[in-house]
Parts: structure tokens; C-alpha cells; sequence
């Protein structure tokens, strides 16, 4: 009994930690329909930068925020200076963040080096919570399972509950009406591609602290968010939370139960969610 | 459409262009040792490390013997052995080395083996790769090594693990491929042999960042913990193994609880206090020609490691064995290298390893001391590996009938099993 | 309508061969062997990805596992050191290879029917991953994260395809071959259904044609040539190990498709010589360990100024130099419907 709860326990920490980084992807391809392949170089670059930040003023939290901020403002700078200049061609763009990756990866492992960090969150969540049947449960994967529900909670209230959110829901249904009726639709794409990047930045320092920061991590995080929004359907804020869910699971159980081919088993999952329904769980036809 | 003609001729221009200069003139009295390290990718701290281990070995000679100088050209290969193979390829090739010192990982070495048989004129040398099917079978006639493989650098841990710390019942979490399998194998060799248990087997795939789920897996009543991870994913492990509560004790292979690891930065160290693993080199050993070689090290690199790990010891002794040997020569090497590889055939380091004789068996492989560690804490607060034991003269077949101990065939999962 | 010989004359595939079998004449082993031989061998499995994109307006990121398929085919068909798999004759592990490429490449084409664009690109990476875990992961079969080593390039006549000159001879042929294939494609009535399903798919359907049963044959074409680069490079590197088919592998075949021109199918190997060169000879331009940096930067350059690569560039240089000799290459060159 023991060994299950700690293992859906697992699966959902995974899970958040793969919504966290995919929301933010999905996010950007609903509205922008650009496949951002740099999203897992964000999330490297947040880890890094939120380490930096954290090791020099001493608080975890300030390094979550800074990190969050600084690849808000990479995001923008790609945006405007890479992305934007090739229009509609989504091909090209995502061959564009493509390039972005290959480059920031390898400037990441310049001056980082291939040594693992890791952070040193507060005492408090370092440590374990006392929880009943289990005896206990890391406090830094509850603080990763929170984050995920706090940051579903504020894109879900952002999108469904404020004007911003009405004009991205109006864009990602057609954007050249929203263009005509004269809202400043360029000044929304900025916004959720920011959004989408320091989410993918903040993602970095949560995922860092629970796990650890080391190259080769931005291919690994770009993988999940593109099999969790591919079985969660593009630009769905829920479909992304099923998929992770999904693969959080498929991936703990099957680490425990068949070892060898836990990881072959969530890319399965996917091509036979794909047979099924080509556009995703919860994408639109 | 004509373009392609232009493009094609252009580019093969260009390279008749490049094949002229790129040959830089070799002097007759030059002699070229190629250096082969993993300075790209997740590895490229252990690589750089390895090439540190190459120039200090060269420094010892002052970059000479036997009147000739010592050429040093370094070449990076990725950890991926069609990677090594073309690297290796364009050192004899396009560099025109004389001797190649590496690969670094397992799979390269085999490769390179592989390829060492069709130019039996050059000489390679391995650098810290520790596959034991490289010399083990097969091997080839001009490859050499003179560091330990991955069951060599475990020697001497399962004996300790089972009478000194008293381990009867182990679990074994363990990344998935063939270098920890002959890792097992060599633990096994002592402390299965003696009676102890090995209730569980995790077999983790390479890459693996969640633990937590293996080590929910874990049984409650295990004596130890035996750890065969290395880099981020120790790191990993051990941070999750402490947040989970675990409490057994935890024992490492050569890779666990390095200097890479060791240096790396995180609250996980608290779990590593005590911890016993074995390996080629320990950071505090006593033996004179240690505190020298670590000396020549720091002062040489002071942004180095803390202290040199097992990659810049390996590539150490066998470019110094390399040189040794051509000064036995003479340099000599216009006979095809047939006295240079028969006086490195015999080759015997003694004054010059830090870590105790090194000699080769007839597949000229090491048979050389190993360590075994317990991670302890200087006043300064750094960690480092302190010896506990050391298993003398250590070779290939673990001390056991050389037949008797090929037929027990390749590590694997399940082989040899233990329990 | 040109004769003939002159036609033939000015088919770049020629030139492509004549430029290669000149090449030992002026250049050191080196460079030959392993430099060209490379350059040759990722050209080809490039190749199946320009054709897929010039022919039918299709990108896959699954090219280099289709390719590795094939690598694995003939590595567990062939005498290796690793103790896995059933060595026969080679012809027939080469048949067999190439044969499963296909089949994969069939296969990437059925799942991904539905999907275009960058859809199809996500879901190629995701089945070029798959494939990745799976043969990392198995230890039965494939020998797992260490894969299968010891294989070697067989005798042919008593040549010794491993001494670099036979080898790159083999190389240069099967890539004349390939590219020689794609390009005579393109004139047949099935590359202008290709061409039509490109830029008109709904019209190709309504004139009865199975837009399905097409792309599912352009992406079992793409396999054999892809299968084609996969032997050879399996022989190349002497083993075969789930290196050649990680995500790493997949980005690389895509780079040096836009690198090289992803709309014109000889982009491809104009793309590998760059790739190739840049890999050789970072350390020249910036740092050794830099090279990503290097390539990541050349491709973003392309990407955003130069549409088709670099063959796209030597066309406009070209165009500005000799205005008359381009409107010859155009009309001479590939029709598009």
C-alpha cells in the first residue's frame, strides 16, 4: 500500500514538473502556432540563471523570480528578433528555435561546464513532511506538485476571467479578426510568448531543486512537453495537464514495474493516443 | 543547374587546399602522441581532467625523450564510439600521429580496439576506458592499457564490504548498460564468493533523473545500498535518497563518489559522509608518489579539481608508460614500431605511477593496485576519498583461474547472479 | 527539347560523379576515407529528407532512425564482436537491411498520415525516440546503451572495401546512385504526383488519386535512400549503437538538409560537406569544443536569410553573375508542376 501511494505520489510530482515546463509550450502554440523547439533551452537557462541568482543574494526565491524575468526577456528577444521576421512560416520558425537551442545549449555548457548543480532550497523544503501511511514525502516534490496547481489556477483564472485572457482566447480563434477589429493583436503574441518562456524559466529552478541541473536536460524537458501536449492536444491548458498526468504516471509505474522500457513506454503511449485521435486527447479537430 | 559542377569542384578545391597545409612538416626528430578525450557534452569535465593527466605526464619527461620532442595534439570525441573511431581515424591520418593515448568511456575503447587492428604499425594506448571486453577478448595486438577495467576498479570492495563492515544483504541501483554490469561482476567476485546476498537488482536506464519510484522499490531490511551511478545522476540519487528517509547505509562504485561528483555542488553530500566505494585512486593516499603526482597536478592547474580524479591518473600512466618505453627505444619507431611495442609490451611503471607498480598481463592489460575509499570531510569543509585498503597487484581475471573465469562469459544483468 | 548526350551533359549528377572519382587524384587519404566518405554517407541519408521536402513538401525528423534501422538490420545480420544476432552472407544482410529501412520508412508514413507541417515534424521526433529507447533499452536484441561492434565492410571481388579508397569508391556510388535515382523520380509521372500533392493535395484527391497510398510510397522511398546511408555508415563506424539514431542524430540530418538546400534534393550534399567541414575545422574558426556553437549560428543565419540554403545562395550568386546561364539551368533544371 505503502509503495503505491509513494509511487502516485511520484507520478503526480513528475506530472507537475512536466506541466509547469509544457503549459507554457502549449500556450505558445495555441496562440502563436509557432513550436517552440527552444522551449527545453528556456528551461536549462532558467535553472542556470535561477542558480546564479540564488547562490548570490542567498534565496531560493529571488533566484525563482529572477529566473522566471530573465527568460521572459530571452523569450522576448527571440520573438523579436528571430521569430518575427518569418511571418506565418511555421516550418521555418521552428527550424529557427531549432538553431536557438543548438546555440544556447552549447553557451549554457561553456560557462556552466558538464558539472551537475544543484540548488539549495530553504532548510524547510529540503527536507521531509510526515504524512500518514507513508511516514513521509520529500517537501520539495509537494512544493513542485503546488507550484503545477498554483500555476494551472493562475493561466486557467488569466485566460478565462480577464481581458487579456478574452483576447487570447479571441486570437486563438482567428487572429486576423481580432486584428481587424482593431486590438493590437503583435502586443498579446508578445505577451503569451514572455508568459510561455518564463514559465519554462521558472520550471527550471523548480525542476533544478527537485532534481538537478546538468546538460542535456533542455533536450530531455523538450521531449516530455512535446509528447504531453501531442497526447494532450496543442494549445489546450487541460489537454497539457492530461498529458502530463499521463505520462507521469506511465513513467513511475513503469519504472518500477518494467524498468527497461519505462521511457519507451510513454513515446507507445503517444503513437497510440496519435492513432486514435491525430489532433490529441483534447485538441479541437 | 550547372552550379553543382562549381560547387562541387569548389569544395574539392578547397579540400586539396586543405589537405596540402593542413599537414603541418613533421620533423624527423618530432615524435607525435595523439591525446583522445572527451572535451564535448556531459563528460567534458571527466575529459579535460584526462588531458591534464596527458600534459603532466609530458612535463615529467620536459616535453622530450631520447632527444625528440614530444608533439601533443588533443582531439575530442563525444562519448559516442563512431565518434572516437573518426577522431581516432583523423589523429593516424590527418595528424600523422605516431601513438594515440585514449579513448575515456567504455564503448569508445572497444571501437578503437577495433580499429587499432588495421593500422598495426601505430601504437594505442588506452586512457581511461574500462570495458573488460577491450583486452579481455580479442584484443589487439597494438593496443595497450594500463589502467584498470571496470571490474579491476572494484576489487577489493566486496571482501571489505562483507568482513570489515559486516554486509550480508545488499540492493544494487545501477544505471543500465555494460560498464556497471562488469562493475557488479567484479564486487561480486569477492563478496558473493564469501557468502553475502544480493536481494535486489535495479537496473536504472541511462539518463534516468527520478529515483524516488526505485528507491520506494528498495527492500526495508538491506544491510547496504550498493550505488553504481555516476555524475548528475549520483548527484540525483543521493539527494533523493536522502529526502526519502532512507537510512542504509550506501556503497559506490569506482564513478560514485569521484572527485567530479564530489566537487559538484548540493546539500546531497550529508548522505555521502562514510560512504565506502573503490577505485584506481583515492584523494588522500599517503604513498609519497601520490602527495608528488597531486603536488605536480595543483600546481600545474590550479582551476583543476580539487584533487585529480581517476581520468587525469589513467591518462597520467599511460602516457607516461608510453614514454618510458620510447626512451627504452631510443624513440626508435621507422621499424613499424615493432621495438617501441615490444619494450611497451613489457613496460613496468614502478618510481614513476602515484598508485603503486603497474605491470601488463599477456594481453597487455594492467595488473595494478586498486583502493578501496571511505568519503570523509577535511576541516575545510571539502570532501574527499580516504583509503581504507588497498588490493594489491589486482588482475584481469580477479585473482581467479583465468579459464575459469572467462567461462563465466560477459557481465550482464543477471550474470554472474548473486543470491 | 536538347539531345541526348547534351542533356547528359549537363545533368549535375554527372558532375557529381565526375567531380568524386577526381577527387582521390588531388587529396590525401585523409581526407578521402574519412572527410569525403563522411560527407558522401550523411549526404545520403540527407538526401532522403531533401527528397521528401523537394518532391513532396514533407519533412521527417525520423530520417536518421529509418536510417539506423537499417544499420541495426545489418549489424545483427552480419559477424560482429558483441555475440548477438545471426551473421549470413552479406548481400543478403544488406538486402534485408534495406528492405527494413523501406518497411520503417512505410511505416513513419502510415502513422503519420494525417499529419502536416510541424505536426509532422513532432511526430517523426517522437517515433525517431521511440526507436531510440527501444534499442537502448533492450539488451536481448540490441545489446542495449553499449549497441553492436566489431563490423566491417565485406570483400567484393577480392577489393577490400575497408581500405579507404574502395570504401569511398562504394560511398560515391551508392551516392551517385541515390541522388541519380531521385532526380530521374522527379521526371516520372509519380514525382509529378508528388510535386501536385505538395502544392495541391485536395485537387490530387479529387482527381482520384490516393493522397494516402502517396505519401506512404514517398516516405518508403525516403526509407530505402535513407537505408542506403544507414549501411554505409554502419560500416563507416565499424558499429552500431544507439547514438546513431538519438535526438542529437535527428537534428543533425535536419540541419544539414537547410543547411545544404532542403528544397532541392542535392542541397543535401552540399549541406553535408558544410557540416562535415565546420566539424573538422571549428577549431580554426572559434573553439574545438565550440563546434555546436558554430553550426547552431550558421544555421540560424540560414534559416532567416537564405530560403534554400546553400544551394540556394550559389543559384542567386550565380543568377547575378551570368543571367543567361541560369535561364538554361532553370529550364533544364527540375520542373515543378
Amino acid at each position: 500500500m505503502r509503495f503505491y501511494i509513494l509511487l502516485s505520489l511520484n507520478a503526480l510530482t513528475v506530472a507537475s514538473l512536466y506541466f509547469l515546463v509544457a503549459s507554457g509550450f502549449s500556450l505558445i502554440f495555441g496562440l502563436l502556432r509557432t513550436v517552440n523547439m527552444a522551449h527545453g533551452a528556456f528551461y536549462l537557462l532558467g535553472a542556470y540563471v535561477g542558480y546564479d541568482i540564488a547562490s548570490y543574494t542567498g534565496s531560493w526565491l529571488l533566484g525563482l523570480v529572477g529566473a522566471a524575468v530573465a527568460v521572459a526577456l530571452v523569450g522576448l528577444a527571440m520573438h523579436l528578433t528571430l521569430l518575427r521576421t518569418l511571418g506565418g512560416d511555421e516550418l521555418r520558425q521552428a527550424l529557427v528555435t531549432i538553431g536557438f537551442a543548438i546555440v544556447v545549449g552549447d553557451l549554457l555548457l561553456a560557462h556552466y561546464g558538464g558539472i551537475t548543480y544543484q540548488f539549495t532550497p530553504p532548510e524547510i523544503l529540503y527536507g521531509t513532511t510526515p504524512m500518514p501511511v507513508i511516514r513521509g514525502y520529500p517537501t520539495i516534490r509537494l512544493v513542485v506538485i503546488g507550484s503545477a496547481l498554483l500555476v494551472g489556477l493562475g493561466l486557467w483564472l488569466l485566460i478565462h476571467r480577464t481581458k487579456v485572457g478574452m483576447l487570447i482566447r479571441a486570437g486563438v480563434d482567428d487572429r486576423d479578426i481580432l486584428s481587424a477589429m482593431g486590438f493590437n493583436v503583435q502586443r498579446v503574441l508578445l505577451l503569451v510568448f514572455a508568459l510561455g518562456a518564463g514559465l519554462a524559466g521558472l520550471a527550471g529552478v523548480i525542476g533544478g531543486s527537485a532534481l538537478s541541473i546538468s546538460p542535456g536536460e533542455d533536450a530531455r524537458f523538450l521531449l516530455s512537453s512535446l509528447v504531453v501536449v501531442i497526447i494532450g492536444g496543442m494549445g489546450s491548458l487541460a489537454g497539457a495537464a492530461l498529458g502530463a498526468l499521463l505520462i507521469g504516471f506511465a513513467e513511475q509505474f513503469g519504472l518500477a514495474f518494467i524498468p527497461n522500457y519505462a521511457t519507451l513506454l510513454t513515446f507507445l503511449l503517444m503513437v497510440a493516443v496519435l492513432a486514435v485521435r491525430p489532433q490529441g486527447l483534447l485538441g479541437r479537430g | 543547374m550547372k552550379t553543382t559542377l562549381h560547387t562541387v569542384l569548389g569544395a574539392a578545391g578547397l579540400a586539396a587546399l586543405l589537405s596540402g597545409t593542413a599537414l603541418s612538416p613533421a620533423f624527423a626528430q618530432d615524435i607525435r602522441i595523439g591525446a583522445l578525450a572527451t572535451l564535448e557534452g556531459p563528460f567534458a569535465q571527466s575529459g579535460l581532467d584526462g588531458m591534464r593527466g596527458v600534459e603532466l605526464a609530458v612535463d615529467a619527461f620536459q616535453g622530450q625523450v631520447a632527444g625528440k620532442r614530444i608533439v601533443l595534439v588533443k582531439e575530442s570525441s563525444n562519448a559516442k564510439p563512431d565518434v572516437a573511431v573518426a577522431k581516432t581515424r583523423k589523429l593516424i591520418e590527418q595528424d600523422k600521429v605516431d601513438i594515440v593515448v585514449g579513448p575515456l568511456s567504455g564503448g569508445e575503447g572497444i571501437a578503437v580496439k577495433e580499429y587499432a587492428k588495421s593500422v598495426p604499425s601505430k601504437t594505442f594506448v588506452n586512457g581511461t576506458s574500462g570495458a573488460q571486453d577491450t583486452t579481455l577478448r580479442d584484443p589487439a595486438p597494438n593496443f595497450y592499457r594500463f589502467t584498470l577495467d571496470g571490474a579491476q576498479w572494484q576489487a577489493g570492495l566486496g571482501s571489505y564490504a562483507y568482513e570489515t563492515k559486516g554486509y550480508r544483504n545488499i540492493a544494487v541501483v545501477s544505471e543500465d548498460y555494460s560498464f556497471p554490469y562488469s562493475q557488479v561482476m567484479g564486487f561480486q567476485a569477492e563478496y558473493c564468493s564469501r557468502g553475502g546476498k544480493i536481494s535486489q537488482k535495479n537496473w536504472v536506464p541511462v539518463g534516468t533523473k527520478d529515483f524516488t519510484s526505485v528507491i520506494a522499490k528498495l527492500p526495508d531490511k538491506v544491510d547496504a545500498v550498493y550505488v553504481l551511478l555516476g555524475g548528475a545522476d549520483a548527484v540525483n540519487f543521493l539527494t533523493q535518497y536522502y529526502q526519502s528517509g532512507g537510512t542504509a547505509p550506501l556503497i559506490g562504485s569506482s564513478v560514485t563518489v569521484d572527485q567530479t561528483v564530489l566537487s559538484s555542488k548540493g546539500a546531497f553530500k550529508n548522505k555521502v559522509l562514510g560512504m565506502i566505494a573503490a577505485g584506481p585512486v583515492a584523494d588522500s593516499n599517503d604513498d609519497p608518489k601520490w602527495v608528488e603526482f597531486v603536488k605536480a597536478y595543483k600546481a600545474k592547474f590550479p582551476d583543476g579539481l580539487e584533487s585529480p580524479s581517476l581520468f587525469a591518473h589513467g591518462y597520467y600512466v599511460s602516457t607516461l608508460a608510453v614514454l618510458q618505453a620510447l626512451d627504452q627505444v631510443g624513440g626508435k619507431l621507422d621499424d613499424g614500431q615493432k621495438a617501441f611495442q615490444a619494450a611497451l609490451a613489457k613496460t613496468e611503471l614502478t618510481d614513476r605511477s602515484p598508485t603503486g607498480a603497474i605491470r601488463l598481463d599477456e594481453n597487455r592489460q594492467a595488473i595494478a593496485d586498486n583502493f578501496v575509499t571511505e568519503v570523509a570531510q577535511r576541516p575545510d569543509g571539502a570532501f574527499f576519498s580516504k583509503v581504507v585498503k588497498v588490493a594489491k597487484g589486482v588482475d584481469q581475471a580477479l585473482g581467479m583461474d583465468r579459464a575459469k573465469f572467462l567461462a563465466l562469459g560477459t557481465a550482464s544483468r543477471d550474470n554472474p547472479s548473486c543470491n | 527539347m536538347t539531345t541526348m548526350p547534351q542533356q547528359l551533359l549537363r545533368h549535375p549528377v554527372l558532375w557529381l560523379a565526375l567531380a568524386g572519382l577526381a577527387f582521390p587524384l588531388v587529396a590525401s587519404e585523409f581526407w578521402v576515407g574519412t572527410v569525403a566518405a563522411r560527407v558522401l554517407i550523411i549526404g545520403t541519408m540527407a538526401l532522403s529528407l531533401t527528397f521528401l521536402t523537394s518532391s513532396a513538401g514533407l519533412v521527417s525528423f525520423a530520417q536518421a532512425g529509418v536510417a539506423g534501422v537499417a544499420g541495426y538490420t545489418l549489424a545483427l545480420l552480419s559477424p560482429n564482436i558483441t555475440g548477438v544476432g545471426v551473421a549470413v552472407p552479406w548481400p543478403l544482410a544488406v538486402g534485408a537491411a534495406l528492405g527494413m529501412g523501406t518497411l520503417a520508412g512505410l511505416l513513419v508514413g502510415w502513422v503519420s498520415v494525417r499529419s502536416s507541417g510541424i505536426y509532422l515534424l513532432m511526430i517523426t521526433l517522437a517515433m525517431s525516440v521511440s526507436l531510440f529507447y527501444l534499442v537502448s533499452q533492450n539488451t536481448e536484441v540490441f545489446n542495449g546503451f553499449d549497441g553492436i561492434n566489431g563490423l566491417k565492410p565485406p570483400e567484393l571481388l577480392g577489393i577490400d572495401l575497408r581500405a579507404p579508397i574502395p570504401f569511398y569508391g562504394m560511398a560515391l556510388a551508392a551516392a551517385v546512385l541515390s541522388a541519380a535515382a531521385v532526380l530521374h523520380l522527379d521526371r516520372t509521372p509519380f514525382g509529378l504526383q508528388l510535386h501536385a500533392l505538395r502544392n495541391a493535395p485536395r485537387r490530387v484527391a479529387a482527381l482520384g488519386f490516393s493522397t494516402t497510398l502517396l505519401r506512404i510510397a514517398a516516405f518508403g522511398i525516403a526509407g530505402l535512400i535513407a537505408s542506403v546511408g544507414g549501411v554505409l555508415n554502419t560500416w563507416f563506424s565499424g558499429q552500431m549503437s544507439p547514438g546513431a539514431v538519438d535526438v542529437h542524430a535527428a537534428v543533425n540530418l535536419l540541419v544539414v538538409a537547410v543547411l545544404g538546400g532542403i528544397r532541392h534534393p542535392l542541397g543535401a550534399f552540399l549541406g553535408a560537406a558544410a557540416f562535415v567541414l565546420l566539424e573538422n575545422y571549428a577549431a580554426s574558426v572559434i573553439d574545438r569544443e565550440r563546434f555546436n556553437l558554430v553550426i547552431g549560428a550558421v544555421f540560424i543565419v540560414i534559416v532567416l536569410f537564405a530560403k534554400d540554403g546553400l544551394i540556394g545562395l550559389i543559384q542567386q550568386l550565380r543568377a547575378q553573375i551570368k543571367p543567361a546561364w541560369t535561364g538554361v539551368c532553370a529550364k533544364n533544371g527540375r520542373k515543378t508542376v
